[in-house]
């Protein structure tokens, strides 16, 4: 078997994998990059909107303090506090570097970094390229990296990380291609896998979105959190049938875009949230002054956060108002009522959600509105970790980007993902390299050999089920009856009676993807590829269904009908998965981490 | 709902390979991606096929629709003749690994020779640069592209001179438009640009322009800018004289 040995392996190739490569690189360590697709095509090119970084380029009000504090507020206090200080301090510091790595952000008239406004952020905070910003940073990060010596290999995927008690030691890998194993030795693993998007039917999240990182941990020892908080993006496209669930950015609203149901009404002024009465503009000539810019104004409704809006926009559906594809209109085109050169603005602001429907809807957004609905896009659980050094409760193992957990606590604001992912991506690959330098992993022993040989097996066991002639299921088939069953039994709007039958058909699905099968061999074999990602996709699941059931409360992403209101005892509840000594998945309580007293006091001063 | 007949590509590396047939159920809006995912899952599911974004994205999905070098994911099925099968085939300028799916390996590798951004020290105190809009503009263009190599397929110097060895293609003319015209970079590319890259096999057939996804004008914005600083710098006796005499 092929073997190569490095101090850092990151495994993922998006903004984190890829800054925690760099970073680590740059520390003096050798590295190994693994990523499932090629080079430059991991979600983190699909980002749209921008970088949430308080730069105070645009608004010279921003600072780190006043993100810190949205993002808490976003987050429904349940983050983890450290993350969330650090992340807001060092965005700005992250982007600028992204500069002096050659990205070319849109400019302000005097020439900066220009920003824009989001959902949830007191402030135009988003450094972007027009809505390609994903490209932009991932493509600088790339083309930055190839030239430090990290050795990249691409479509390769890691089905098992090798431990020798609680200390990681690699991982074993399948190569895409040919299919051949690969083992990989290193002193310290950077989890950068991205999130779980692919267990629900509608999602703006591609085939890698299988939750590989999650279960990877998970197996190895390490504790999940807020498995429960599963973002689903208001704005998704909803017709023609195929696209459904292709994201539609945030920036349209930004830039002045607004919702409407079938009778022509701005619903989002029908129900406004306490937390962020204050901060809401009181009608409609408010907020568009907001969205060009008046620093007087207030935000429009429709920039309320994500699990808000999209809960009004499944209002607005199930009670009759949607539209004709069971959506609601999106509408930018409105703006020539005051702009003079209205279509080359939107075609200048948002070149790529122009084409997208041109090409894929044949609608044109600067004549016409748009028909969006909610998609699953982003997942806010994730490996629990050190919220300084990102490392997991194994030993040399940490983890950065969205399979981490923390930061975002119940509900993402838009941009602080790719921001998260410079953050603590670099924090990462720094640790990591630090850890393997003080760490240095010892010989191989057969505690290796055994996981190796038990990896394997796994691997080929479902073209070895096809090969005995048995009457397997196809993966393709589990995995689109996991996707229904997820998106209606634990949605958006959640009852127990709901999670509960959801989780019993998980776990018969599991039982049925022991017999899966996959025809045709080794070489490039997506049906092979979909039979291995499975036990991954089942076990995000799991955890999801099962802390949602669990949290008997609603709060930001998780909306429970059943228990509408949030609840104190569970503001203070953090829910923890993790394997149990059985082999089992166990849930344990424990509480919230408290913030400092200064940062309370930030918190505070920004009510 | 009506059925389409669809010939695909199924080949193993180093194999002959041909065409088969398949059909499938063909709804509104399906884009040619979906209608091979669904034959994936209906008959075919080992089906070798790449792609992430499906949005026009990440730019993985290349192949050759109808003979056309295309995203699957942004060729609508309504836009295909309906009298005739539907052809799909990988790109044919790069080696095949499996179906649809080709070793595009060689264009990283080329991106590695390509001396990398090097900006002027920061204008500002705070470590940071001023740029105006419009200088930026003509980056940002190039900066569009999603390495779809949709235009390295089809141009005719690598697909049939074969000289990859020699010939960077218009995909890297463009990453190398996009940092000599970056308005920090102080590197200078041109001498790579004329020898290693071979910049002069562009004969400016404007194929490459013709099929990129991103609309970049590829020929006219990247390539014949960069060839006439090549001609200027090497070819301008004046310039030459000058240079030599000023020790420039
Ligand atoms: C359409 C869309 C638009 C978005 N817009 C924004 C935005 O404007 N602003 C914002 O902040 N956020 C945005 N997000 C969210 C953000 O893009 C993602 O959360 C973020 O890019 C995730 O980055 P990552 O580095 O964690 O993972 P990814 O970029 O997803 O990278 C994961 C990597 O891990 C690899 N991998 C996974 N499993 C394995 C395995 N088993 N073995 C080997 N490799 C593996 C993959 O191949 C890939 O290279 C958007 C998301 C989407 C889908
Ligand atoms: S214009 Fe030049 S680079 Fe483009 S296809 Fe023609 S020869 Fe190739
Ligand atoms: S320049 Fe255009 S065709 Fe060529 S790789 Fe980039 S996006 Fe594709
Ligand atoms: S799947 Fe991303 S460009 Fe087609």
């Amino acid at each position: 078997m092929k073997t190569a040995e490095h101090d850092v392996l990151v495994i993922g190739a998006g903004g984190a994998g890829l800054r925690a490569a760099i970073e680590a690189s740059a520390a003096g360590v050798s590295v190994g990059l693994v990523t499932k697709s090629l080079l430059g095509k991991a979600h983190t090119v699909m980002a749209e909107g921008g970088i949430a970084a308080a730069l105070a380029n645009v608004d010279e009000r921003d600072d780190w303090k006043t993100h810190f504090a949205d993002t808490m507020r976003g987050g429904q206090y349940v983050n983890n506090p450290t993350m969330a200080e650090l992340h807001a301090r060092e965005a700005p510091a992250r982007v600028r570097e992204l500069e002096a790595w050659g990205a070319v952000f849109d400019r302000t008239p005097d020439q900066r970094i220009l920003q824009r406004n989001f959902g949830g952020h007191k402030y135009p905070r988003l450094a972007h390229v027009g809505d390609r910003t994903g490209l932009e940073m991932i493509r600088t990060l790339q083309d930055h990296g190839i030239h430090l010596g990290i050795d990249v290999q691409m479509e390769c995927t890691v089905t098992r990380l090798l431990t020798d008690g609680n200390r990681v030691i690699g991982a074993f890998a399948y190569e895409r291609e040919q299919g051949r194993f690969r083992l990989f030795r290193a002193s310290s693993v950077v989890l950068a896998t991205g999130g779980i998007g692919r267990a629900f039917r509608i999602t703006s999240n591609s085939w890698e979105y299988t939750g590989d990182g999650h279960a990877l941990a998970y197996e190895a020892g390490a504790d999940l959190i807020d498995m429960e908080y599963v973002q689903f993006h208001p704005t998704g496209m909803v017709w023609p049938p195929s696209v459904r669930g292709i994201l539609v950015t945030e920036g349209v609203r930004g830039e002045g875009g607004v919702l409407r149901n079938s009778e022509g009404r701005r619903f989002m002024f029908d129900d406004i949230p306490d937390l962020y009465r204050t901060q809401t503009a009181d009608d409609e000539e408010e907020g568009w002054r907001y969205t060009q810019g008046d620093k007087e104004a207030r935000r429009p409704p429709e920039l309320l956060t994500r699990d808000h809006v999209a809960r009004c926009i499944v209002r607005e559906i199930r009670e009759g108002r949607g539209s004709p594809h069971g959506g609601v209109f999106l509408d930018i085109a409105w703006i020539r009522e005051r702009l003079k050169d209205s279509e080359s603005h939107i075609r200048r602001k948002l070149p790529s959600m122009y084409h997208q429907f041109m090409e894929l809807a044949g609608i044109d957004i600067t004549k016409e509105p748009m028909e969006v609905g909610p998609t699953t896009h982003y997942v806010m659980g994730g490996v629990r970790v050190d919220g300084e050094t990102q490392m997991s409760a194994v030993d040399g193992l940490f983890a950065a980007g969205e399979c981490a957990g923390g930061l975002h606590g119940a509900n993402r604001l838009g941009g602080n993902s790719l921001s998260d992912l410079l953050v603590f991506g670099k924090r990462a690959g720094e640790h990591a390299a630090r850890f393997a330098r003080a760490n240095p992993r010892s010989a191989p022993d057969g505690a290796e050999r055994e996981q190796v040989a038990a990896a394997e097996q796994d691997a080929l066991a479902p073209l070895e089920r096809q090969e005995a002639g048995g009457s397997g299921v196809g993966a393709y088939q589990i995995q689109s009856e996991l996707q229904d069953l997820m998106q209606t039994r634990v949605g958006i709007v959640r009852n127990q009676e709901e999670i509960e039958e959801g989780l019993e058909g998980v776990l018969a699905l599991r039982d049925r993807a022991d017999s899966v099968a996959a025809s045709g061999n080794r070489a490039y074999n997506p049906g092979w590829h979909t039979a291995l990602d499975l036990p991954n996709l089942l076990l995000v699941s799991e955890a999801v269904a099962r802390t949602a059931a669990e949290r008997k409360e609603s709060r930001g992403a998780h909306f429970r009908e059943d228990y509408p209101a949030k609840s104190e005892r569970w503001g203070k509840t953090t829910l923890v998965v993790r394997k149990g000594s059985g082999g089992g998945m166990e849930l344990a309580e424990e509480a919230v981490t408290s913030p400092r007293d200064d940062l309370l006091r930030i918190i505070e001063e920004n009510r | 709902m009506a059925s389409r007949t669809f010939h695909i590509w199924r080949a193993e590396a180093g194999e002959e390979g041909g065409f088969q047939e398949y059909s499938t159920d063909i709804t509104e809006g399906m884009v040619v991606l979906d209608a091979v995912h669904q034959i994936q899952a209906e008959s075919a599911g080992d089906l070798a096929v790449r792609w992430n974004c499906k949005a026009g994205k990440c730019g993985s999905c290349s192949a050759e629709v109808n003979g056309n070098p295309r995203l699957m994911c942004m060729t609508r099925m309504s836009d295909l003749p309906e009298d005739q099968p539907v052809t799909i085939e990988p790109m044919r300028a790069f080696p095949l690994l499996r179906d649809l799916v080709t070793d595009v390996s060689w264009n990283f590798e080329v991106k590695k020779a390509i001396r990398k951004f090097k900006p002027r020290p920061p204008d500002a105190e705070d470590g940071t640069w001023r740029m105006d809009q419009r200088d930026v503009d003509r980056v940002q263009e190039f900066r569009k592209c999603i390495e779809c190599f949709l235009c390295q397929d089809v141009c005719h110097v690598l697909r049939d001179s074969q000289k990859h060895d020699e010939f960077i293609g218009p995909r890297f003319f463009v990453h190398t438009a996009a940092l000599e015209m970056h308005p920090l970079d102080t590197e200078d590319r041109l001498a790579d640009l004329r020898k290693a890259q071979g910049v002069g096999y562009c004969n400016i057939t404007k194929c490459c322009t013709k099929v990129c996804p991103e609309h970049i004008t590829i020929t006219d914005n990247a390539i014949i800018p960069l060839k006439e600083r090549v001609v200027d710098r090497f070819y301008d006796p004046v310039r030459n004289l000058f240079r030599i005499i000023s020790g420039r």
